[in-house]
């Protein structure tokens, strides 16, 4: 025999939740681009309100000419390991000619057999799960570029204390 | 786990209330478990819910939005707008189906 239990229901927390997290993406690695963009997805379905700052080398994320061109290279990456085994590749084979090519291609394949898309594709997601994206000033001016080398989608072009200030109360993370 | 009681029926649920048996779910159990969580259900909504159920039947796991969006045809933006703030496990939740496992 059975016993009803009283009604279960999810709490999937207040409408009006005040959370807030910026994250700020410092890295233009392929390995090193995908974190932030998936804990900025994982935060924006969970109703958490999301910013992003691309800053440095995070900055080729957003810059149209480079988006589609991110690389991995397994240089210095004592993590690298021969496909399916716990053997360590020798890092001085690492810099060798077409071998971060090689690694990108592997990569890109093993986070599209996931069914986790490229990056432009995910900051498509992103913001259209309601993400925000903000560009670093001083990364523009360095590199001599304007908001039409962005993505279109890309808010606006400010600097630290810009971010800062809109950020008040928001957990953050540095990538 | 739990079994409770819903739309005159008893339902095998976990702790956190979803159903935890695909075959328990029928469309009077969906609109319970909508009206549960403040989602009023249109055609719009039965259309994912249903490609929900057909997709967890082949695949063996719930869709994330992200495939909700290539497979399922509806982009994230909507789904956000149908069921707001957290649109994937919402959607799960009124399907009768566990919370979606992939990351992304």
């Amino acid at each position: 025999m059975t016993t009803t239990s009283p009604a279960i229901v999810p709490n999937f927390g207040s409408e009006n939740s005040d959370r807030k997290l910026a994250i700020i993406c410092s890295k233009g690695n392929l390995d090193m681009a995908y974190p932030g963009l998936i804990l900025a997805n994982a935060a924006l379905g969970e109703g958490v309100e999301t910013l992003i700052f691309f800053t440095f080398w995070g900055f080729d994320m957003i810059t149209k000419s480079r988006m589609n061109d991110l690389q991995f290279s397994p240089a210095g990456n004592t993590a690298m390991h021969l496909p399916g085994s716990n053997k360590h590749l020798p890092q001085a084979m690492m810099p060798a000619p077409g071998m971060t090519a090689i690694a990108t291609k592997m990569l890109k394949k093993q986070i599209a057999d996931l069914d986790v898309p490229e990056i432009p594709d995910f900051l498509d997601q992103i913001v259209a799960a309601g993400g925000h994206l903000w560009a670093c000033r001083m990364s523009a001016d360095m590199n001599k570029l304007t908001m039409k080398d962005l993505r279109e989608d890309v808010e606006g072009i400010i600097n630290a204390s810009d971010f800062i200030e809109m950020t008040e109360g928001a957990q953050l993370l540095f990538i | 786990m739990p079994v409770i009681e819903i739309a005159g029926k008893q339902i095998n649920v976990n702790e956190e209330g979803f159903l935890t048996k695909y075959d328990e779910w029928d469309e009077e159990i969906a609109k319970v478990l909508a009206k549960q969580i403040e989602v009023e259900m249109t055609d719009a909504h039965w259309n994912i819910i249903k490609f929900l159920r057909e997709d967890f039947k082949k695949e063996g796991e719930t869709a994330t939005s992200r495939r909700v969006q290539t497979v399922g045809g509806v982009p994230v933006k909507e789904q956000f707008v149908l069921f707001p703030k957290k649109p994937a496990k919402k959607m799960a939740y009124i399907a009768g189906l566990p919370k979606p496992k992939g990351c992304v």
